[in-house]
């Protein structure tokens, strides 16, 4: 028996991850934004033979954010693991000319992390067991000019993540920070992505599960990713700023 | 702009397809009018697993549907799922065998979807026992254009239903589909092996061995001449009785460029195929095999297709009627052997006298025959119309999924249904095959 949330459960990534986990006796909260797309997704992880339940969020309303957790564990009574999936790749140059749109993009995806977070640690403590998977990305490890308002918001979720492992290693919860390279899901459309570094959402999944089992803190996936930034963060300044990264 | 560039599994004819993709179905209306507002006509596409221009639009616009890969709901008890067009055979295998159940009919590959399956009501190696895949799909949920959702069954919009199954994606976009699934104990086959000299002896083999298999299918060397003309080795199978009901790990090769080592033809192919057929006992042999091996061989290289090159391959696939199969077949191996170029890869395959439901599907009772050719003018000038006029003389026709030569008189005498299915197309679909064939 395993009690699964997902937060942007509408996710590809999340997706990919939740069939690995859908088997008889598995029971699922899924949260997002769209109740027929939900829908969807719990149909379909029914018909695995989980049992699934959906919430609606409205990710600006904060307010309304605790009522996620507390129907969830009125609901599942217990978390194993959490996944929060939920992200948007904005357009730079937009964010750019309107520093509205570029803090509202900011605040869905490092602020409501943080906030989805710092609540969901508070009711996971004390169970003093389960894992929690956070969807960061590459992108955070080194501001690019073709998207540093994404990859700051991702910078701020890894590095809160990296505090929140050490904070709940003490109570016997896992963190794991997954930072995806490119990934074939609705979010990379119509990017002119070479096919080669293009990952399937289900190879993602799989590396998710098996660093969850091993207890990984951060994962880089495909594992090639982890060499590559590397690379990208040892570059010195002054040849960085004339690359167009 | 575009989702993705899409291609057919044949890459030829060369016309790369701008993708615009549904992610739920609770959009694929609105998608569905956005494209068509926007390029005038589309067509749904699956995997792209279709070898010629069946599967590209006449606007070279198709609508992209892989990701509508859901199940809606599944009754394990009885074997029946129902699940979005999008989803491949591949991932109901995953969620079927563990339960005891499996694909009442799959094609060579199951990197197909339910949705493309349905459009060219596709065929196994077990036609001669379950017939084509319409025949297990119950109903299936339609959109169009000027009716909007249109549930069809042979009893519900039974005209819409018959045009569909076959239908080449024309009569409307297929959003959902209930399948019947076949029971079984075990994911491994009970499989029969024997090597066979000439073409008389396949069908001495055929007509021993496909009473008493679910499976069977041969392999012919397309290469062979002289004494060793006509050689192959036919396969049988039956579902085993016992053993585990494990899923096989996926792929794990792949073909990551365009490498044309297959694109000349000629040396490199021939001794594939002699090597095939060596590889294999000069006795019978029954072994435990593996469901992925026995089905789906080719599916263990990933873009296998690359190995033609850019210029792409032809699969040329007739069936033809018994009466008339033995010589017909005879001078069709003979016609290619003596072109020079040989097929790469050939498939012989008994079809059974099972009605489909479909106005256009493509088995009729009679022997099958798919040979594979890297594409060359000489192709399209000199052997295929050679092929064509024994298929037609034979009284056999050609799969349209597998297509890019046929003439439009040699379709319509093929299919003479066309005209049902073309007045029942949506306004808003067409493909390139299409219009070849009907203009
Ligand atoms: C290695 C290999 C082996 C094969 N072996 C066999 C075999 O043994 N027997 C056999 O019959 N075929 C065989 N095929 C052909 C293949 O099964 C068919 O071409 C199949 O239809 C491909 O499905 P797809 O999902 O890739 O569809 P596509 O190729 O993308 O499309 C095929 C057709 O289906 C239509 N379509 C797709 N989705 C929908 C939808 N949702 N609604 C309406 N129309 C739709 C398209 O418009 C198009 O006309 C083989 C192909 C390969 C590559
Ligand atoms: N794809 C990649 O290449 C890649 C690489 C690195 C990291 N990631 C990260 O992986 C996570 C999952 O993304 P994915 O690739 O699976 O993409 P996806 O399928 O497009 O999923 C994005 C998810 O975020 C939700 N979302 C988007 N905008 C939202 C908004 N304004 N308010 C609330 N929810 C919103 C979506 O909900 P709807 O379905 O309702 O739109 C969906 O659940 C994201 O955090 C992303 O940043 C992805």
């Amino acid at each position: 028996m395993s009690k699964v949330l997902i937060i942007g459960a509408t996710s590809a990534i999340a997706i990919a991850c939740a069939r690995e986990w859908a088997k008889e006796g598995t029971a699922f909260f899924l949260v997002g934004r769209n109740a027929r797309d939900l829908d969807d997704v719990r149909a379909d992880l029914a018909a695995r033979g989980a049992t699934a339940q959906t919430h609606v969020l409205d990710f600006a309303a904060t307010e309304t954010y605790p009522a996620v957790f507390e129907q969830c564990f009125a609901a599942l009574g217990r978390v194993d693991i959490a996944l929060i999936a939920h992200g948007s790749l904005p357009d730079q140059k937009q964010c750019e000319a309107d520093a509205d749109i570029a803090m509202r993009e900011f605040m869905l995806n490092a602020g409501s992390v943080i906030r989805l977070l710092t609540l969901l640690a508070a009711r996971m403590e004390p169970q003093k067991s389960g894992a929690i998977a956070v969807l960061s990305s590459v992108a955070g490890d080194r501001g690019r000019p073709t998207n540093y308002l994404y990859g700051s918001a991702k910078a701020a979720v890894t590095t809160f993540c990296d505090g929140l492992r050490a904070q709940l290693f003490k109570s016997g919860i896992h963190v794991l920070t997954v930072k995806p390279g490119f990934v074939d899901t609705p979010m990379t459309r119509g990017l002119p992505i070479p096919g080669i570094l293009l990952a399937q959402p289900r190879t993602v999944a799989r590396d998710i599960l098996a660093a969850l089992k091993s207890r990984k803190g951060v994962l880089y996936t495909p594992f090639f990713w982890r060499p590559i930034m590397w690379i990208i963060r040892m570059i010195p300044d002054g040849v960085f700023k004339k690359l167009n990264l | 702009m575009s989702d993705e560039t899409l291609t057919s599994w044949g890459a030829y004819p060369h016309f790369p397809q701008s993708g615009h993709m549904c992610t739920w179905r609770s959009r694929l209306a609105e998608n569905f009018a956005d494209v068509v507002a926007r390029h005038g006509t589309t067509l749904p596409f699956g995997k792209g697993r279709s070898y010629g221009d069946s599967c590209l639009a006449a606007s070279d616009h198709v609508l992209s549907l892989r990701r509508l890969d859901r199940l809606i709901s599944a009754d394990w008890q009885t074997g029946t799922i129902v699940a979005e067009a999008g989803m491949t055979l591949a991932d109901v295998l995953k969620v079927a065998i563990p339960r005891g159940w499996f694909l009442p009919v799959t094609p060579g590959t199951k990197f197909v979807t339910l949705g493309g399956a349905v459009a060219n009501d596709v065929h196994g190696k077990n036609h001669h026992v379950r017939g084509t895949f319409g025949r297990h799909v119950r109903t299936f949920g339609l959109l169009r254009s000027d009716r909007g959702q249109v549930v069809c069954s042979a009893n519900d919009d039974a005209d819409l239903y018959a045009a569909t199954i076959g239908g080449l994606g024309l009569t409307g976009i297929i959003e959902w589909v209930e399948l019947q699934l076949i029971p079984i104990r075990s994911s491994q086959l009970t499989v029969t092996t024997v090597r066979f000299n000439t073409l008389d002896d396949f069908f001495a083999l055929s007509d021993e061995l496909d009473g008493k298999n679910e499976y069977t299918v041969a392999w012919i060397d397309g290469f062979a001449r002289g004494a060793s003309k006509g050689r192959g080795v036919f396969t049988a199978a039956n579902h085993a009785d016992t053993g585990d009901l494990s899923v096989a790990a996926g792929k794990n090769l792949a073909v990551p460029f365009h490498l044309p080592v297959l694109a000349a033809g000629g040396a490199l192919p021939r001794l594939f195929n002699s090597l095939y057929f060596h590889k294999h006992a000069a006795h019978r042999r029954v072994d435990p095999t593996g469901y992925e091996p026995f089905f789906y061989p080719l599916d263990g290289i990933g873009h296998w297709n690359r190995l033609y090159g850019r210029h792409g391959f032809q699969q040329f696939q007739c069936v033809i009627p018994h009466k008339t199969a033995q010589p017909a077949l005879q001078h069709i191996l003979e016609t290619t052997a003596r072109s020079g170029g040989g097929s790469c890869l050939s498939v012989l395959k008994r079809c059974g006298d099972l009605a489909s439901p479909g106005l256009m599907s493509f088995p009729m009772p009679g022997i099958s025959l798919a040979m594979d050719f890297p594409q060359t003018n000489t192709l399209d000038k000199v052997v295929f119309p050679q092929l064509d006029s024994i298929v037609r003389e034979a009284g056999g026709r050609l799969y349209p999924a597998k297509d890019a030569h046929m003439t439009a008189e040699d379709f319509r005498r093929f299919y003479p249904a066309w005209s049902r299915v073309e007045a029942t197309r949506d306004p808003a679909l067409c493909s390139r095959f299409w219009k070849r064939v009907t203009a």
